[in-house]
């Protein structure tokens, strides 16, 4: 027994030492919400075909060999937070982690996240693409001015509407539809409510069950439209006002009191495909999303692809309550957010994390996405190649576009913003009593002296 | 009860109990105590107090008991009524009288319907959650599903099942899942009940209601109680309705086990997340105690 | 009189039984089509053409094909070896020994159980297999889940042991046998069909488990079916239903497998009553 014992460790001690050789060379592990043939595949084909081979061959060349480990996570965006909060909390994690950017503030707030020159030194600050990328995209990845990673691109919000059903309901100018005001957008509603009664015509996110995807493409899109933001300058949540009155009333009109939209598709809890699928099958004729919608969810050969998709889809951007009135006093209003990836700073080889990371962010490697998937990036030197929708959308778009208050409490915020949608399109609370409760829920969370309450 | 003969000397039954003891410590106490003293704090995960937790006495326990919300949707109060409400329909009365009918329908009987049953019963038990989830979320839709098609080829319409009857539909759904345990105890239960008893009863020219209530259930009154204990504990905490409805809609179907996977989890805050689990564990203790009160209480009368 | 009484009978029963069986049925139609059908919807539909096509793609997802009949079938099978012969050993012991207050120790340990098999405990447990060095590891997987299961196992199994008669034993005792002998030689052949029910109760529970593997490992290599699941999911997060539906079978089959297995062989059943 003894010298069995005894044979194994010696067995193991000239494994380790022949397994030295191929220890000295660099292991880097990079993990996103990707996988082959699920979600994000795009991202998966761009790191293992174009990413990974020729940074190894970069550094190969410059002598100093690296080897990079792609770790497809398959969950859901939560499932991903979770196991980043726990792996950062012990030190532990891949090298180059795939992060939503709005996640960061919270991570910095616990010390699980460091900027990227305190990391990889100061170097980092020389990057070229630095130059590229303006400071407010910049700001996507980062807090009060340190960087902590890079975005892979960004999005704008707007209205997805049928022109086949806009065009039945004899809705004026279905060809180029655009509304002024929030009028605008209902009355066309109605118009096609007339003619297809069963459709749930317009999406607009509500409820717990889609998440973000209900502050983001939802609630967002319509108090910006009122003139307000969730915070103020100064950084104080709003927590009353009437600009969050106005954007629950407009929930209540479209899925309570005018029955234009599904509040059943809010509240359950595959609803988000539930709305996709009543787009794609002509149920529904407006929906409110991001590019994303466009780049991913209907393209041809996709699960919610559009059938005809030039012909019977277009866009418009999402008025203001009344033209003048949306946030910063203009027309249209959208909100922008972006993912990318950040460095752990348990890495062991924080250079080589840094510098696969700039590698991802080149100039070359970039153009090399746009390839596989053509998307807003965040460097200017990389265009969106030949395609009018995102080229046109970008353009228009990007300069009405805000972005989500950079706070660690944001998330919850969030949630209790979701909540107040629920409740009213759910009918249990008027908006009145859904924005008290949000009042007081926020109230709670940051503190009476960093909330504002703005009713007359 | 006069204690029995000791067939095992103390050391011996030491040394087997230690694997599993020395497992039960190391993944059931010092996770418990680990819970119990964050419980005390406001620790997180994410965000400043995950730097530097601060002891904050009861204020966990209190949060969860502040009468100015404690019934409000989405808090601890509403989320505890409806645990009440599911563990009593589906556990109690749903598990364990399905499971009780369905011992005393197969009682002395043999062949291939019993099997049949009995083997369908226990696949519902013994599938895997998401499985489970799936077929259920195609059972419950609304248009397409089988429910419905049968309800509306019956003429009854079709309820929209997660939407309007949520908590109806995750306690039917516990019900199916979990018939199977506390059928097999009511079997084997039924199967230890000394024939000569029940022929007695038969001669005297009780009919089968009689039987069942006279002398079949007091004779398996200490299986009721430990099914009882189990199902109930085990009901209490089960996670597998967040599979089908997540909660809602609008928290209806929010039980405390999700309730804690909401504070623990969305947003790391463990603090609270603990202590909602401590709370659990007294609830179960009180239920546990109420069982064994009933079943001492009973042993006095006979 | 007597055949029409008889004839009666007959038909309630069989009523009865089909209206129980449908209860348990009609939820997993479902599951029984859709994984034929190339173009299964959520709703059951007979194929008109029944095909294999589905199980060919979900063949050709390795990562979710090594889940199951590797990762899955690993954890799971480490798990239920170890829970069912612990918990014999100790089951034995708490019923055959005199020890104070054992009744106690039994429900105490359930109660704890319940609580640290909730998602408060996965943060604790997360930093126990951390410390232990074990994250993203089988053994991490199957210790935290023993020690889950274990607590249960042990109620469950004392039933069985209290319910076996004690004469051989105490003859055995005074013949002079060591305690393992006996508990080896005759008490483990007596209540082996109790081992074998909390053995399938362990292995199911292992190979349903989504959350602990979740937390504690990280490589897809050695993500279990519960998680390798969600690899059916469409760019926009949403199930490929055929796919999902042809795996969520194949992720049942080994279940359905060992209880007839077991049924077959030792008898699915439980003896005996748990005696308080």
């Amino acid at each position: 027994m003894l010298r069995k014992f005894r044979n194994l460790l010696v067995t193991l001690a000239a494994l380790l030492v022949f397994a030295v050789p191929a220890l000295a060379q660099t292991q880097l592990a990079i993990t996103c919400r990707c996988v082959a043939d699920g979600v994000n595949s795009a991202q998966v084909q761009w790191l293992n075909e174009f990413v990974i081979p020729e940074f190894e061959k970069m550094m190969a060349d410059q002598g100093n060999p690296v080897e990079v480990q792609l770790i497809e996570f398959g969950g859901s965006d939560e499932g991903l937070k979770e196991q980043y909060a726990l792996d950062l909390s012990v030190g532990a994690g891949a090298d180059v982690l795939g992060f939503d950017g709005f996640w960061i503030p919270e991570f910095v707030s616990a010390n699980l996240l460091k900027p990227l020159d305190e990391l990889a030194g100061g170097e980092v600050n020389d990057w070229e693409g630095w130059n590229r990328i303006s400071l407010g995209l910049q700001e996507l990845m980062g807090v009060e001015g340190k960087r902590y990673g890079i975005a892979l691109g960004t999005d704008s919000r707007m209205i997805f509407y049928r022109k086949d059903m806009f065009r039945e309901a004899g809705v004026r100018q279905w060809w180029a539809w655009q509304p002024r005001s929030w009028a605008d957008v209902l009355e066309a509603a109605r118009m096609i409510k007339e003619t297809f009664p069963d459709a749930a015509v317009l999406q607009l996110n509500a409820g717990t069950a889609m998440g973000e995807a209900t502050t983001m493409q939802g609630y967002f899109m319509v108090l910006l439209g009122t003139g307000e933001h969730m915070v103020t300058e100064d950084g104080k949540w709003i927590v009353r006002s009437p600009g969050i009155l106005d954007a629950l009333n407009f929930y209540k009109q479209v899925y309570v009191d005018e029955n234009l939209g599904d509040a059943r598709v809010q509240l359950l809890q595959d609803g988000r495909n539930r709305s996709f699928a009543n787009f794609r099958d002509g149920n529904t004729a407006m929906l409110v999303e991001g590019d994303w919608f466009y780049r991913s969810v209907t393209a041809p050969g996709k699960e919610f692809a559009v059938t005809d998709r030039d012909v019977n889809m277009g866009w418009a951007a999402m008025p203001a309550k009344a033209p003048g009135e949306g946030l910063r006093g203009q027309d249209f209003v959208s909100i922008s957010g972006g993912t990318g990836f950040v460095l752990n700073p348990n890495t062991t080889s924080p250079q080589e994390a840094w510098e696969l990371l700039a590698f991802m962010n080149s100039q070359e490697a970039l153009m090399a996405f746009q390839g596989i998937q053509p998307r807003i990036r965040v460097r200017d030197d990389v265009p969106v190649p030949e395609n009018a929708f995102l080229t046109t959308t970008a353009q228009a778009l990007l300069p009405l576009s805000t972005a989500r208050p950079l706070a660690g409490i944001y998330p919850e915020v969030s949630f209790q913003a979701q909540l107040m949608t629920e409740r009213v399109v759910s009918g249990e609370m008027s908006p009145e009593e859904a924005m008290n409760a949000y009042a007081e829920a926020v109230t709670e969370l940051v503190g009476a002296d960093n909330v504002i309450d703005l009713m007359p | 009860m006069q204690q029995r003969r000791s067939l095992l000397s103390i050391p011996a039954s030491l040394l087997f109990l230690l694997p599993a003891g020395v497992f039960v410590f190391i993944f059931i106490i010092l996770p418990f105590f680990w819970i119990a003293a964050v419980s005390f704090t406001n620790r997180t995960l994410t965000g400043r107090t995950a730097v530097d937790p601060e002891y904050v006495g009861l204020a966990n326990y209190l949060r969860l008991f502040d009468p100015d919300r404690f019934l409000r949707s989405g808090e601890f109060g509403a989320s505890l009524v409806i645990t009440g409400q599911f563990v009593f329909f589906s556990a109690i009365v749903g598990q364990v009288l399905l499971g009780l009918l369905l011992a005393w329908f197969f009682f002395n009987r043999k062949g291939w319907v019993r099997e049949t049953v009995q083997t369908l019963a226990i696949l519902a038990w013994i599938m895997p959650d998401v499985v489970v989830a799936f077929a259920w979320f195609a059972f419950l839709d609304r248009d397409a599903g089988t429910l419905n098609q049968i309800l509306s080829t019956l003429g009854i319409g079709k309820p929209d099942w997660l939407i309007n009857l949520p908590l109806v539909s995750v306690i039917i759904f516990n019900t199916w899942r979990g018939t199977a345990f506390s059928m097999l105890l009511f079997t084997s239960a039924f199967g230890s009940i000394p024939p000569s008893h029940l022929e007695t009863a038969a001669v005297a020219g009780a009919n089968t209601w009689q039987r069942l209530r006279d002398i079949i259930l007091p004779l398996i009154r200490t299986h009721i109680i430990t099914d009882l204990i189990l199902i109930t504990l085990w009901t209490f905490n089960t996670f597998t309705p967040f599979l089908l409805t997540g909660g809602g809609p609008a928290f209806q179907t929010e039980l405390v086990s999700i309730f804690t996977y909401r504070t623990a989890f969305k947003f790391f805050r463990f603090g609270q997340g603990s202590a909602v689990g401590m709370i659990m564990m007294l609830i179960n203790l009180v239920f546990a105690i109420f069982y064994l009160f009933l079943l001492r209480r009973q042993q006095v009368k006979l | 009189m007597r055949l029409v009484r008889y004839t009666l009978a007959r038909i309630v029963f069989y009523v009865t039984a089909s209206l129980f069986a449908s209860f348990f049925t009609l939820p997993l139609l479902w599951l029984a089509f859709a994984p034929f059908n190339e173009k299964a919807a959520l709703s059951v539909t007979v194929p008109d053409s029944p095909s294999l096509a589905n199980f060919g793609q979900v063949f050709k997802n390795t990562f979710a094909v090594r889940a199951l009949f590797q990762n899955s079938a690993i954890q799971a099978l480490g798990a239920m070896l170890i829970v069912t012969l612990f918990a014999t050993l100790a089951a034995y012991a708490l019923s055959r020994a005199n020890i104070r207050g054992k009744d106690l120790i039994s429900y105490g340990l359930v109660l704890f159980s319940s609580v640290v098999t909730g998602t408060a405990a996965m943060v604790p447990i997360f930093l126990l297999i951390f410390r232990l060095g074990l994250i993203n590891t089988h053994l991490g997987v199957i210790l935290v889940f023993s020690g889950g299961l274990l607590p249960a196992a042990i109620f469950i199994m004392r039933d069985f042991v209290d319910s076996i008669p004690r004469s051989y034993e105490e003859s055995a005792l005074v013949a002079g046998a060591s305690p393992w002998r006996i508990f080896m030689d005759i008490a483990v052949p007596i209540v082996r069909p109790g081992m074998m029910v909390v053995a399938v109760w362990a292995f199911v529970n292992v190979w349903g488990g989504f959350l602990i593997p979740f937390i504690l490992l990280r490589s897809p290599e050695k993500m279990p079916a519960a998680v390798a699941i969600y690899s059916f999911y469409t760019e926009a997060g949403t199930p490929i239903i055929t796919l999902t539906a042809a795996y969520s079978l194949l992720y049942t089959i080994p279940v359905l497998i060992l209880y007839l297995f077991v049924n077959w062989r030792y008898g699915f059943r439980f003896f005996g009553g748990i005696k308080s």
